[in-house]
């Protein structure tokens, strides 16, 4: 277990590489400058504005000055928000986007997951086809589609909750845009759950404690749930890189300043260092926790044993 | 057919009692291709034949369409600006804020994501299958090293490594293309592996290999055929996807350029314009979802249809 966690942890560092170098390099070649504005800078003042960002030095110079911040935990300065630090930015947004990324994981969880069971109970009535024909829905319209829509019925219409801002994290604020995000994984989680549910329920163990006597409630309880919970757990990673994605358009839509927002910004604005410290952070933060739902898995499922 | 020594032929298992020999289904012989038979079951499921006409009628009203409306794709109307949804007059959609005819408008954006979906799917089929099999049919360190790699690309966050491409290299459709077909083959090539690794041990290989096949008749004759099943099912998962992606990427401004457009910039359009004219949030959201509400209903269809655990 030991030796895995570190094996996968060493696994991480190639691909947080990757990802630092790969971006770090795209942002090099890009055609244009952070300081192209609408007017012309006079050449000695762009030539100070090089110097001080250190956009003068040769790029291996340049990669690896880079590279030692980020070990420090330093992102460069932004380009376009004078005076902040990437490093501030992100400090600012990240525990926006994390709030909301948590409520929206609890939700999926709490209503995908009993759903999923349920149909698979109920497996071909009306009950299973209403779920599932919802989660094709919830499958097939797009966060971005789904979001105006209820900022519009809610949050206008109805005037129910706030449309749209942030509030310092009031409650009314966050029902909508944690409903948007959560929706899509809602529907994958039910669709998969139930998927899982279905094979358990028709194995031999659970015909044994069927054959006990044992009410089906328990039995489903008891016996079905844990084994039919452990394939939708490895489903977990992908669903949180996919809530992470999802936050950059919500937060987008419903002017919520976390860093998915200043993320878009950034690429429209050309703020290279700061769209490049989201990429390594975001990345940074996917990696740790597949590997945290990873060992997660292995630790709930008795057939995995990584000793290798 | 290479696939007869290990499908079981077909014996009439999943008629429905009592009915031996239904007039419109005539029962069909011993040896019927696997493809053949995946087409039959795929027949007799109702919703995924209708996702298959449903989607056949919208990529043809794209491609056909736009030469029938009496209005282009940039064409303005200086009388009409933001007119709802009518069957009085020619704008049957209604029309944007600067009196574009939106049923063209959406045709067109609808021939900009299908092609995007089809050409990125392809890419990743390109890609995936490639790699897959060859990683799968060299095995060994060679397998070991490449699929390692694939782990490493799994792990990367790509949606913003596109995003990253799209800022740095401008919002070009090829690139488009390139980028979500180089994000999307890595399931492609895990698939095609693990088929390729599993039918290389098949007695039927082993057959060939004993009657002094060649390596490359092995694989086209006989993996390639065998491995197809599942590839079909996951392209058609692909597809949805990809349209995803792309109208992600649109919907963020990072897509297709004016005048181009696509579904995810008409959507994005509309948002912005969502309460005084919400018809142009609905109509291209309503071809994006049923799209994309078809090509997984179709998608499930097949994986049923060929999955021959189901049969």
């Amino acid at each position: 277990m030991l030796t895995y966690t570190l094996k996968r942890l060493l696994m991480a560092i190639p691909t947080l590489w990757i990802v630092i170098t790969l971006s770090f390099f795209l942002m090099r070649i890009a055609p244009g400058g952070p300081f192209d504005g609408e007017r012309k800078l006079p050449p000695e003042i762009e030539a100070n504005l090089m110097a001080a960002y250190h956009l003068d030095e040769s790029l291996p110079m340049q990669y690896l000055r880079y590279m030692g911040n980020l070990l420090q935990g330093d992102f460069g300065p932004s380009f376009k928000y004078k005076d902040f630090s990437v490093t501030e930015l992100i400090a600012q947004g990240f525990p926006v986007s994390l709030e909301l990324g948590f409520w929206a994981i609890l939700l999926a969880l709490l209503i995908g997951l009993p759903l999923g069971v349920i149909a698979a109970i109920r497996r071909n009535s009306a009950v299973d086809y209403a779920v599932m024909g919802t989660a094709l829905a919830g499958i097939a319209v797009p966060n971005f589609v789904i979001a105006p829509i209820l900022a519009l019925v809610f949050g206008v219409l109805l005037a129910w909750l706030p449309a749209g801002g942030w509030n310092g994290g009031a409650w009314q604020n966050m029902v909508l845009p944690v409903i948007a995000l959560a929706i899509q994984q809602i529907a994958y989680l039910a669709r998969m759950m139930r998927a899982s549910m279905i094979e358990v329920l028709g194995s031999h163990f659970i015909r044994t404690a069927r054959a006990k006597g044992l009410s089906e409630t328990k039995v489903i309880l008891h016996h079905a749930l844990r084994p039919a919970l452990l394939p939708v757990l490895s489903y977990l990673g992908p669903a949180i890189a996919g809530i992470i994605t999802g936050s950059v358009v919500i937060e987008q839509i419903f002017g919520i300043p976390g860093i998915g927002r200043y993320f878009v910004q950034a690429a429209l604005n050309r703020d290279y260092t700061l769209v490049m410290g989201t990429v390594v952070f975001y990345g940074a933060l996917i990696v740790l926790l597949n590997l945290v739902v990873d060992l997660l898995y292995s630790a709930l499922d008795p057939q995995i044993r990584y000793d290798d | 057919m290479p696939m007869t020594t290990d499908s079981t032929p077909y014996s009439g298992k999943n008629l429905p009692a009592g009915s031996p020999n239904p007039p419109d289904r005539p029962v069909p012989v011993a040896g019927e291709s696997l493809g053949r038979e995946a087409w039959r079951r795929l027949k007799q499921n109702k919703a995924a034949m209708a996702s298959l006409w449903l989607l056949m009628a919208i990529t043809l009203a794209c491609l056909v369409g736009p030469y029938l409306l009496p209005w282009g794709l940039a064409e303005v109307d200086w009388n009409a600006f933001n007119v709802p949804p009518t069957l009085e007059g020619d704008h049957y959609l209604g029309t944007d804020a600067n009196g574009r005819d939106l049923l063209a408008r959406t045709l067109h954006g609808g021939r900009v994501s299908l092609s995007v979906a089809l050409v990125a799917t392809l890419v990743s089929l390109v890609i995936g299958v490639l790699y897959g099999a060859i990683a799968g049919y060299l095995g060994g360190r060679t397998d070991n090293l490449m699929m390692r790699f694939v782990d490493i690309m799994y792990s990367l966050p790509f949606m913003f490594l596109v995003i990253l491409l799209m800022v740095v290299f401008g919002r070009n459709i090829l690139l488009i293309y390139a980028a979500i077909g180089a994000v999307e083959w890595l399931d492609m090539a895990r698939i095609v592996r693990g088929q390729t690794l599993a039918l290389k041990r098949r007695e039927f290989v082993e057959a060939a290999h004993a009657l002094g096949v060649s390596d490359r008749a092995i694989v086209m004759r006989h993996m390639i055929p065998n491995a197809i099943g599942p590839v079909i099912v996951y392209v058609t998962l692909t597809v949805p996807k990809v349209i995803l992606l792309e109208s992600f990427l649109s919907f963020l401004g990072l897509g297709v350029q004016e005048p181009l457009t696509s579904w995810g910039v008409l959507i994005s359009e509309g948002s912005d314009m969502m309460e005084s004219a919400p018809w142009m949030l609905l109509v291209p959201s309503v071809f994006l979802a049923l799209t994309l509400f078809c090509l997984n209903f179709l998608g499930d269809g097949l994986r049923d249809a060929l999955d021959p655990r189901t049969r």
